[in-house]
Protein backbone atom coordinates (compact mmCIF):
# COMPACT_ATOMS: atom_id res chain seq x y z
CA UNK A 1 0.00 0.00 0.00
CA UNK A 2 2.85 2.36 0.80
CA UNK A 3 4.40 1.59 -2.56
CA UNK A 4 1.16 2.41 -4.30
CA UNK A 5 0.95 5.70 -2.45
CA UNK A 6 4.52 6.55 -3.40
CA UNK A 7 3.92 5.83 -7.07
CA UNK A 8 0.65 7.76 -6.98
CA UNK A 9 2.38 10.73 -5.39
CA UNK A 10 5.06 10.54 -8.09
CA UNK A 11 2.44 10.54 -10.84
CA UNK A 12 0.50 13.41 -9.38
CA UNK A 13 3.64 15.47 -8.85
CA UNK A 14 4.71 14.74 -12.42
CA UNK A 15 1.34 15.91 -13.68
CA UNK A 16 1.43 19.00 -11.50
CA UNK A 17 4.84 20.00 -12.84
CA UNK A 18 4.34 19.22 -16.51
CA UNK A 19 0.57 19.86 -16.77
CA UNK A 20 0.51 17.55 -19.74
CA UNK A 21 -2.55 15.36 -19.41
CA UNK A 22 -5.40 16.93 -17.45
CA UNK A 23 -5.46 20.34 -19.18
CA UNK A 24 -5.39 18.58 -22.55
CA UNK A 25 -8.29 16.36 -21.49
CA UNK A 26 -10.31 19.35 -20.26
CA UNK A 27 -9.66 21.39 -23.39
CA UNK A 28 -10.56 18.44 -25.53
CA UNK A 29 -13.85 18.00 -23.65
CA UNK A 30 -14.84 21.65 -24.06
CA UNK A 31 -14.00 21.58 -27.78
CA UNK A 32 -16.12 18.46 -28.13
CA UNK A 33 -19.09 20.27 -26.57
CA UNK A 34 -18.71 22.97 -29.22
CA UNK A 35 -18.65 20.31 -31.93
CA UNK A 36 -21.76 18.72 -30.46
CA UNK A 37 -23.52 22.09 -30.40
CA UNK A 38 -23.01 22.51 -34.14
CA UNK A 39 -23.31 18.85 -34.99
CA UNK A 40 -26.67 18.49 -33.26
CA UNK A 41 -27.82 21.96 -34.27
CA UNK A 42 -29.27 22.53 -30.80
CA UNK A 43 -28.81 25.39 -28.36
CA UNK A 44 -29.73 23.32 -25.32
CA UNK A 45 -30.17 19.62 -24.79
CA UNK A 46 -31.67 17.56 -21.98
CA UNK A 47 -32.59 14.05 -20.90
CA UNK A 48 -31.08 11.02 -22.52
CA UNK A 49 -29.49 13.05 -25.32
CA UNK A 50 -27.63 15.21 -22.79
CA UNK A 51 -26.50 12.12 -20.91
CA UNK A 52 -25.21 10.58 -24.13
CA UNK A 53 -23.31 13.71 -25.14
CA UNK A 54 -21.75 14.01 -21.70
CA UNK A 55 -20.78 10.34 -21.55
CA UNK A 56 -19.30 10.26 -25.03
CA UNK A 57 -17.30 13.43 -24.39
CA UNK A 58 -15.93 12.17 -21.09
CA UNK A 59 -15.05 8.85 -22.70
CA UNK A 60 -13.08 10.43 -25.51
CA UNK A 61 -11.31 12.79 -23.15
CA UNK A 62 -10.51 9.83 -20.90
CA UNK A 63 -8.93 8.07 -23.86
CA UNK A 64 -6.33 10.84 -24.03
CA UNK A 65 -5.37 10.20 -20.44
CA UNK A 66 -5.40 6.44 -20.89
CA UNK A 67 -3.00 6.68 -23.81
CA UNK A 68 -0.52 8.71 -21.81
CA UNK A 69 -0.76 6.78 -18.56
CA UNK A 70 2.30 4.58 -18.92
CA UNK A 71 4.27 6.60 -21.45
CA UNK A 72 6.70 8.03 -18.90
CA UNK A 73 7.32 4.54 -17.48
CA UNK A 74 8.06 3.18 -20.89
CA UNK A 75 10.25 5.99 -22.16
CA UNK A 76 12.28 6.57 -19.04
CA UNK A 77 12.74 3.06 -17.75
CA UNK A 78 10.18 3.23 -14.96
CA UNK A 79 9.04 -0.32 -15.69
CA UNK A 80 12.52 -1.71 -15.19
CA UNK A 81 13.03 0.28 -12.05
CA UNK A 82 9.71 -0.93 -10.69
CA UNK A 83 10.53 -4.56 -11.50
CA UNK A 84 13.91 -4.24 -9.81
CA UNK A 85 12.35 -2.94 -6.63
CA UNK A 86 11.32 -5.64 -4.12
CA UNK A 87 7.66 -4.60 -4.05
CA UNK A 88 4.31 -6.12 -4.91
CA UNK A 89 3.47 -5.54 -8.56
CA UNK A 90 -0.19 -4.94 -7.79
CA UNK A 91 0.93 -1.67 -6.24
CA UNK A 92 1.57 -0.28 -9.72
CA UNK A 93 -1.96 -1.21 -10.82
CA UNK A 94 -3.48 0.44 -7.77
CA UNK A 95 -1.33 3.55 -8.12
CA UNK A 96 -1.98 3.98 -11.83
CA UNK A 97 -5.71 3.36 -11.51
CA UNK A 98 -5.84 5.86 -8.66
CA UNK A 99 -3.91 8.40 -10.71
CA UNK A 100 -6.27 7.95 -13.62
CA UNK A 101 -9.23 8.28 -11.26
CA UNK A 102 -7.86 11.57 -9.97
CA UNK A 103 -7.29 12.81 -13.54
CA UNK A 104 -10.84 11.88 -14.49
CA UNK A 105 -12.25 13.61 -11.43
CA UNK A 106 -10.32 16.76 -12.27
CA UNK A 107 -11.53 16.52 -15.85
CA UNK A 108 -15.13 16.33 -14.67
CA UNK A 109 -14.67 19.27 -12.30
CA UNK A 110 -14.05 21.32 -15.44
CA UNK A 111 -16.13 19.48 -18.01
CA UNK A 112 -19.42 19.07 -16.12
CA UNK A 113 -19.83 22.79 -15.26
CA UNK A 114 -18.78 23.64 -18.81
CA UNK A 115 -21.42 21.25 -20.07
CA UNK A 116 -24.06 22.81 -17.83
CA UNK A 117 -23.05 26.24 -19.05
CA UNK A 118 -22.77 25.52 -22.76
CA UNK A 119 -25.31 22.87 -23.59
CA UNK A 120 -27.51 21.62 -20.76
CA UNK A 121 -31.05 23.01 -20.75
CA UNK A 122 -32.35 22.13 -17.26
CA UNK A 123 -30.55 23.34 -14.16
CA UNK A 124 -27.77 21.15 -12.87
CA UNK A 125 -28.28 22.01 -9.20
CA UNK A 126 -30.91 19.52 -7.91
CA UNK A 127 -29.61 16.35 -9.59
CA UNK A 128 -25.95 17.14 -8.89
CA UNK A 129 -25.40 14.71 -5.96
CA UNK A 130 -26.88 11.85 -7.98
CA UNK A 131 -24.79 12.78 -10.99
CA UNK A 132 -21.65 12.86 -8.85
CA UNK A 133 -22.39 9.34 -7.61
CA UNK A 134 -22.95 8.05 -11.15
CA UNK A 135 -19.82 9.70 -12.47
CA UNK A 136 -17.72 8.44 -9.56
CA UNK A 137 -18.74 4.86 -10.33
CA UNK A 138 -18.11 5.42 -14.03
CA UNK A 139 -14.68 6.88 -13.28
CA UNK A 140 -13.82 3.84 -11.22
CA UNK A 141 -14.63 1.55 -14.12
CA UNK A 142 -12.80 3.72 -16.65
CA UNK A 143 -9.80 3.95 -14.32
CA UNK A 144 -9.51 0.18 -13.86
CA UNK A 145 -10.13 -0.78 -17.48
CA UNK A 146 -8.07 2.15 -18.73
CA UNK A 147 -5.08 1.11 -16.64
CA UNK A 148 -5.34 -2.44 -17.88
CA UNK A 149 -5.70 -1.42 -21.52
CA UNK A 150 -2.93 1.13 -21.24
CA UNK A 151 -0.57 -1.42 -19.72
CA UNK A 152 -1.31 -3.76 -22.63
CA UNK A 153 -1.09 -1.09 -25.32
CA UNK A 154 2.09 0.61 -24.15
CA UNK A 155 4.26 -2.26 -25.31
CA UNK A 156 2.75 -2.51 -28.79
CA UNK A 157 4.09 -0.85 -31.88
CA UNK A 158 0.95 1.17 -32.58
CA UNK A 159 0.10 1.99 -28.98
CA UNK A 160 -1.98 5.10 -29.64
CA UNK A 161 -4.09 2.97 -31.91
CA UNK A 162 -4.36 -0.18 -29.83
CA UNK A 163 -5.37 1.63 -26.63
CA UNK A 164 -8.66 3.11 -27.86
CA UNK A 165 -9.31 0.09 -30.05
CA UNK A 166 -9.25 -2.23 -27.03
CA UNK A 167 -10.68 0.24 -24.57
CA UNK A 168 -13.84 1.28 -26.38
CA UNK A 169 -15.57 -2.10 -26.66
CA UNK A 170 -14.51 -3.04 -23.13
CA UNK A 171 -16.02 0.17 -21.81
CA UNK A 172 -19.30 -0.02 -23.73
CA UNK A 173 -21.30 -1.73 -20.94
CA UNK A 174 -20.02 0.73 -18.34
CA UNK A 175 -20.80 3.72 -20.54
CA UNK A 176 -24.18 2.38 -21.46
CA UNK A 177 -24.99 2.09 -17.76
CA UNK A 178 -23.60 5.57 -17.09
CA UNK A 179 -25.62 7.17 -19.85
CA UNK A 180 -28.81 5.40 -18.80
CA UNK A 181 -28.28 6.30 -15.15
CA UNK A 182 -27.57 9.94 -15.97
CA UNK A 183 -30.45 10.31 -18.44
CA UNK A 184 -33.29 10.78 -15.94
CA UNK A 185 -31.09 13.11 -13.87
CA UNK A 186 -30.61 15.50 -16.78
CA UNK A 187 -34.23 15.48 -17.96
CA UNK A 188 -36.23 18.72 -17.90
CA UNK A 189 -38.31 17.66 -14.90
CA UNK A 190 -35.53 15.72 -13.36
CA UNK A 191 -35.60 13.12 -10.67
CA UNK A 192 -32.90 13.62 -8.09
CA UNK A 193 -31.89 10.02 -7.53
CA UNK A 194 -30.43 7.91 -10.34
CA UNK A 195 -32.12 4.61 -11.26
CA UNK A 196 -30.87 1.90 -8.91
CA UNK A 197 -30.69 -0.77 -11.59
CA UNK A 198 -27.97 1.08 -13.47
CA UNK A 199 -26.05 1.99 -10.35
CA UNK A 200 -26.02 -1.70 -9.47
CA UNK A 201 -24.78 -2.69 -12.93
CA UNK A 202 -22.05 -0.07 -12.86
CA UNK A 203 -20.94 -1.22 -9.44
CA UNK A 204 -20.98 -4.86 -10.52
CA UNK A 205 -18.96 -4.04 -13.61
CA UNK A 206 -16.42 -2.11 -11.56
CA UNK A 207 -16.02 -4.94 -9.06
CA UNK A 208 -15.65 -7.66 -11.70
CA UNK A 209 -13.07 -5.74 -13.67
CA UNK A 210 -11.17 -4.73 -10.56
CA UNK A 211 -10.85 -8.41 -9.62
CA UNK A 212 -9.95 -9.34 -13.17
CA UNK A 213 -7.31 -6.62 -13.38
CA UNK A 214 -5.87 -7.77 -10.06
CA UNK A 215 -5.67 -11.33 -11.41
CA UNK A 216 -3.95 -10.59 -14.73
CA UNK A 217 -1.93 -7.43 -14.12
CA UNK A 218 1.18 -9.30 -12.94
CA UNK A 219 1.52 -10.96 -16.32
CA UNK A 220 1.78 -7.59 -18.03
CA UNK A 221 4.86 -6.64 -16.05
CA UNK A 222 6.95 -9.79 -16.36
CA UNK A 223 10.13 -9.57 -18.31
CA UNK B 1 6.03 -34.04 -30.79
CA UNK B 2 2.28 -34.14 -30.84
CA UNK B 3 0.69 -35.14 -34.09
CA UNK B 4 -2.53 -33.18 -34.32
CA UNK B 5 -3.60 -34.89 -37.49
CA UNK B 6 -4.60 -37.93 -35.47
CA UNK B 7 -8.34 -38.53 -35.66
CA UNK B 8 -8.78 -35.73 -38.14
CA UNK B 9 -10.26 -37.96 -40.84
CA UNK B 10 -12.87 -39.47 -38.52
CA UNK B 11 -13.74 -36.06 -37.19
CA UNK B 12 -14.13 -34.60 -40.68
CA UNK B 13 -16.39 -37.46 -41.74
CA UNK B 14 -18.51 -37.08 -38.60
CA UNK B 15 -18.82 -33.37 -39.29
CA UNK B 16 -19.89 -33.88 -42.89
CA UNK B 17 -22.39 -36.55 -41.88
CA UNK B 18 -23.90 -34.45 -39.07
CA UNK B 19 -24.13 -31.36 -41.25
CA UNK B 20 -25.74 -33.35 -44.09
CA UNK B 21 -28.32 -34.80 -41.71
CA UNK B 22 -28.90 -31.36 -40.22
CA UNK B 23 -29.48 -29.67 -43.57
CA UNK B 24 -31.71 -32.49 -44.80
CA UNK B 25 -33.79 -32.06 -41.68
CA UNK B 26 -33.87 -28.31 -42.17
CA UNK B 27 -35.20 -28.57 -45.69
CA UNK B 28 -37.37 -31.67 -45.59
CA UNK B 29 -38.43 -32.30 -42.02
CA UNK B 30 -38.70 -29.11 -40.03
CA UNK B 31 -42.10 -27.48 -40.51
CA UNK B 32 -42.44 -24.08 -42.14
CA UNK B 33 -42.87 -21.29 -39.65
CA UNK B 34 -46.43 -20.00 -39.65
CA UNK B 35 -45.48 -16.30 -39.61
CA UNK B 36 -42.18 -16.13 -41.39
CA UNK B 37 -42.37 -18.96 -43.88
CA UNK B 38 -39.29 -20.31 -45.57
CA UNK B 39 -36.88 -17.59 -44.50
CA UNK B 40 -37.17 -18.73 -40.90
CA UNK B 41 -35.00 -21.71 -41.83
CA UNK B 42 -31.92 -19.51 -41.73
CA UNK B 43 -32.41 -19.74 -37.99
CA UNK B 44 -30.94 -23.26 -38.08
CA UNK B 45 -27.72 -21.81 -39.45
CA UNK B 46 -27.64 -18.43 -37.74
CA UNK B 47 -28.25 -19.39 -34.13
CA UNK B 48 -25.79 -22.32 -34.06
CA UNK B 49 -23.13 -20.13 -35.69
CA UNK B 50 -23.61 -17.46 -33.05
CA UNK B 51 -23.68 -19.90 -30.13
CA UNK B 52 -20.62 -21.79 -31.35
CA UNK B 53 -18.77 -18.54 -31.93
CA UNK B 54 -19.46 -17.34 -28.39
CA UNK B 55 -18.44 -20.71 -26.97
CA UNK B 56 -15.30 -20.48 -29.12
CA UNK B 57 -14.39 -17.14 -27.52
CA UNK B 58 -14.81 -18.56 -24.04
CA UNK B 59 -12.89 -21.69 -25.09
CA UNK B 60 -10.07 -19.43 -26.31
CA UNK B 61 -10.07 -17.68 -22.94
CA UNK B 62 -9.81 -21.02 -21.13
CA UNK B 63 -6.87 -22.05 -23.30
CA UNK B 64 -5.23 -18.70 -22.62
CA UNK B 65 -5.49 -19.42 -18.90
CA UNK B 66 -3.57 -22.60 -19.73
CA UNK B 67 -0.80 -20.51 -21.23
CA UNK B 68 -0.66 -18.11 -18.29
CA UNK B 69 -0.44 -21.04 -15.87
CA UNK B 70 2.16 -23.10 -17.71
CA UNK B 71 4.03 -20.67 -19.95
CA UNK B 72 3.93 -23.29 -22.73
CA UNK B 73 3.43 -21.46 -25.99
CA UNK B 74 1.45 -24.24 -27.55
CA UNK B 75 -1.43 -23.27 -25.25
CA UNK B 76 -1.24 -19.78 -26.64
CA UNK B 77 -1.33 -21.13 -30.17
CA UNK B 78 -4.42 -23.18 -29.34
CA UNK B 79 -6.07 -20.11 -27.88
CA UNK B 80 -5.13 -18.09 -30.94
CA UNK B 81 -6.66 -20.63 -33.31
CA UNK B 82 -9.79 -20.91 -31.16
CA UNK B 83 -10.38 -17.16 -31.22
CA UNK B 84 -9.49 -16.87 -34.88
CA UNK B 85 -12.04 -19.55 -35.80
CA UNK B 86 -14.65 -18.11 -33.46
CA UNK B 87 -14.25 -14.75 -35.19
CA UNK B 88 -14.94 -16.32 -38.58
CA UNK B 89 -17.99 -18.13 -37.23
CA UNK B 90 -19.09 -14.92 -35.52
CA UNK B 91 -18.96 -12.92 -38.74
CA UNK B 92 -20.98 -15.68 -40.39
CA UNK B 93 -23.49 -15.46 -37.56
CA UNK B 94 -23.75 -11.70 -37.87
CA UNK B 95 -24.32 -11.81 -41.62
CA UNK B 96 -26.94 -14.56 -41.44
CA UNK B 97 -28.58 -12.68 -38.57
CA UNK B 98 -28.75 -9.55 -40.64
CA UNK B 99 -30.36 -11.41 -43.53
CA UNK B 100 -32.91 -12.92 -41.19
CA UNK B 101 -33.65 -9.56 -39.62
CA UNK B 102 -34.16 -7.99 -43.05
CA UNK B 103 -36.47 -10.77 -44.12
CA UNK B 104 -38.60 -10.99 -41.00
CA UNK B 105 -38.48 -7.48 -39.53
CA UNK B 106 -37.73 -5.47 -42.66
CA UNK B 107 -34.48 -3.94 -41.40
CA UNK B 108 -30.90 -5.09 -41.78
CA UNK B 109 -30.15 -4.03 -38.26
CA UNK B 110 -32.45 -3.98 -35.25
CA UNK B 111 -31.28 -2.13 -32.14
CA UNK B 112 -34.13 -3.45 -30.03
CA UNK B 113 -32.83 -6.99 -30.16
CA UNK B 114 -30.34 -7.19 -27.28
CA UNK B 115 -28.71 -10.44 -28.38
CA UNK B 116 -27.79 -8.93 -31.73
CA UNK B 117 -26.33 -5.79 -30.18
CA UNK B 118 -24.33 -7.64 -27.52
CA UNK B 119 -23.02 -9.96 -30.17
CA UNK B 120 -21.81 -7.02 -32.23
CA UNK B 121 -19.99 -5.53 -29.23
CA UNK B 122 -18.31 -8.85 -28.44
CA UNK B 123 -17.26 -9.19 -32.06
CA UNK B 124 -15.88 -5.63 -32.07
CA UNK B 125 -13.81 -6.45 -29.02
CA UNK B 126 -12.43 -9.70 -30.38
CA UNK B 127 -11.70 -8.08 -33.73
CA UNK B 128 -8.94 -6.19 -31.93
CA UNK B 129 -7.25 -9.43 -30.91
CA UNK B 130 -5.16 -9.78 -34.05
CA UNK B 131 -4.15 -6.11 -34.40
CA UNK B 132 -3.05 -6.23 -30.76
CA UNK B 133 -1.22 -9.49 -31.11
CA UNK B 134 0.72 -8.65 -34.22
CA UNK B 135 1.78 -5.21 -33.11
CA UNK B 136 3.93 -6.78 -30.41
CA UNK B 137 7.27 -7.92 -31.76
CA UNK B 138 8.74 -10.06 -29.03
CA UNK B 139 7.10 -13.53 -29.37
CA UNK B 140 7.07 -14.28 -25.62
CA UNK B 141 5.44 -10.97 -24.83
CA UNK B 142 3.07 -11.42 -27.76
CA UNK B 143 1.85 -14.71 -26.33
CA UNK B 144 1.50 -13.31 -22.83
CA UNK B 145 -0.33 -10.15 -23.80
CA UNK B 146 -2.61 -11.96 -26.19
CA UNK B 147 -3.46 -14.42 -23.41
CA UNK B 148 -4.19 -11.65 -20.95
CA UNK B 149 -6.43 -10.05 -23.55
CA UNK B 150 -8.28 -13.31 -24.19
CA UNK B 151 -8.94 -13.83 -20.49
CA UNK B 152 -10.30 -10.31 -20.07
CA UNK B 153 -12.37 -10.53 -23.22
CA UNK B 154 -13.70 -13.99 -22.31
CA UNK B 155 -14.92 -12.66 -18.97
CA UNK B 156 -16.39 -9.67 -20.77
CA UNK B 157 -18.75 -11.83 -22.87
CA UNK B 158 -21.34 -12.69 -20.18
CA UNK B 159 -21.15 -9.26 -18.51
CA UNK B 160 -21.78 -7.53 -21.78
CA UNK B 161 -24.80 -9.71 -22.50
CA UNK B 162 -26.21 -8.89 -19.09
CA UNK B 163 -25.77 -5.13 -19.50
CA UNK B 164 -27.16 -4.93 -23.01
CA UNK B 165 -30.12 -7.17 -22.18
CA UNK B 166 -31.05 -4.90 -19.30
CA UNK B 167 -30.71 -1.79 -21.44
CA UNK B 168 -33.80 -2.69 -23.44
CA UNK B 169 -36.69 -0.85 -21.89
CA UNK B 170 -39.39 -3.09 -23.24
CA UNK B 171 -38.67 -6.75 -23.28
CA UNK B 172 -38.68 -8.18 -26.75
CA UNK B 173 -40.71 -11.38 -26.94
CA UNK B 174 -38.22 -14.20 -26.67
CA UNK B 175 -39.45 -16.41 -29.45
CA UNK B 176 -36.30 -18.48 -29.47
CA UNK B 177 -34.61 -19.07 -26.17
CA UNK B 178 -31.21 -20.71 -26.13
CA UNK B 179 -32.48 -24.06 -24.89
CA UNK B 180 -35.09 -24.09 -27.62
CA UNK B 181 -37.56 -23.90 -24.73
CA UNK B 182 -40.68 -22.99 -26.65
CA UNK B 183 -39.89 -24.53 -29.99
CA UNK B 184 -42.16 -27.27 -31.24
CA UNK B 185 -40.60 -30.76 -31.21
CA UNK B 186 -39.49 -31.20 -34.85
CA UNK B 187 -38.00 -27.72 -34.88
CA UNK B 188 -36.14 -28.36 -31.66
CA UNK B 189 -34.70 -31.63 -32.93
CA UNK B 190 -33.55 -29.99 -36.16
CA UNK B 191 -32.08 -27.11 -34.24
CA UNK B 192 -30.14 -29.36 -31.86
CA UNK B 193 -28.70 -31.42 -34.71
CA UNK B 194 -27.72 -28.25 -36.58
CA UNK B 195 -26.07 -26.99 -33.42
CA UNK B 196 -24.13 -30.24 -33.11
CA UNK B 197 -23.12 -30.04 -36.78
CA UNK B 198 -21.83 -26.49 -36.53
CA UNK B 199 -20.09 -27.33 -33.27
CA UNK B 200 -18.35 -30.25 -34.92
CA UNK B 201 -17.44 -28.02 -37.84
CA UNK B 202 -15.79 -25.62 -35.42
CA UNK B 203 -13.81 -28.39 -33.75
CA UNK B 204 -12.73 -29.80 -37.11
CA UNK B 205 -11.61 -26.42 -38.41
CA UNK B 206 -9.75 -25.77 -35.19
CA UNK B 207 -7.99 -29.10 -35.46
CA UNK B 208 -7.15 -28.55 -39.13
CA UNK B 209 -5.52 -25.24 -38.40
CA UNK B 210 -3.65 -26.68 -35.44
CA UNK B 211 -2.39 -29.50 -37.64
CA UNK B 212 -1.23 -27.04 -40.28
CA UNK B 213 0.50 -24.86 -37.72
CA UNK B 214 2.19 -27.83 -36.11
CA UNK B 215 3.35 -29.21 -39.42
CA UNK B 216 4.81 -25.83 -40.33
CA UNK B 217 6.46 -25.56 -36.95
CA UNK B 218 8.07 -29.00 -37.26
CA UNK B 219 9.15 -28.28 -40.80
CA UNK B 220 10.86 -25.12 -39.67
CA UNK B 221 12.58 -26.97 -36.85
CA UNK B 222 13.82 -29.60 -39.29
CA UNK B 223 15.05 -27.03 -41.76
CA UNK B 224 16.86 -25.23 -39.02
CA UNK B 225 18.50 -28.45 -37.89
CA UNK B 226 19.58 -29.31 -41.43
CA UNK B 227 20.46 -25.95 -42.92
CA UNK B 228 21.37 -23.88 -39.92
CA UNK B 229 19.57 -20.99 -38.23
CA UNK B 230 20.17 -18.48 -41.01
CA UNK B 231 18.38 -20.50 -43.67
CA UNK B 232 15.00 -20.14 -41.94
CA UNK B 233 13.40 -16.74 -42.10
CA UNK B 234 11.53 -15.51 -39.02
CA UNK B 235 7.87 -16.40 -39.07
CA UNK B 236 6.37 -12.91 -39.36
CA UNK B 237 2.67 -12.74 -38.57
CA UNK B 238 2.29 -16.11 -36.95
CA UNK B 239 1.15 -17.31 -33.58
CA UNK B 240 3.09 -20.54 -33.90
CA UNK B 241 6.13 -20.94 -31.70
CA UNK B 242 9.08 -21.48 -33.99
Amino acid sequence: MRTALTVLRKDLRLELRTLETVPAMALFAVSTFVVFHFGLGRVTIDGQLAAGVLTATLLFAAMLGINRLFVAEREQGGFDAFLLAPVDRTALLIAKAAALFVFLTLLEVVAVPAFALLLLGPSLGPPLPGLIAVLALADLGIAVIGTLVSAIAVHTRARDLIGPLLGLPLLIPALLATARAAGPLLASHATTSPPGKWIAILALYDVVFALLAYAVFDFLLED
Amino acid sequence: MTIYGKGLRGLSLATIATLSVAFSLVFFYAPLDADQGFVQKIFYLHVPLAIVSLCGFVFGAALAVGYLRTGDRRWDMRSYVAIHMALIFGIGGLITGSIWAKASWGHWWVWSEPTLVSFLIVLLLFATYQPLRFSIEDPERQARYASVFSVIAGAFVPLNFLAVRLAQEYVHPRVLTLGGGNLPGPMRLTFLISLAGIGLLYVTMWKYEMTAKNARMQLRALRRALLGDDAVRPAGRSAAPS
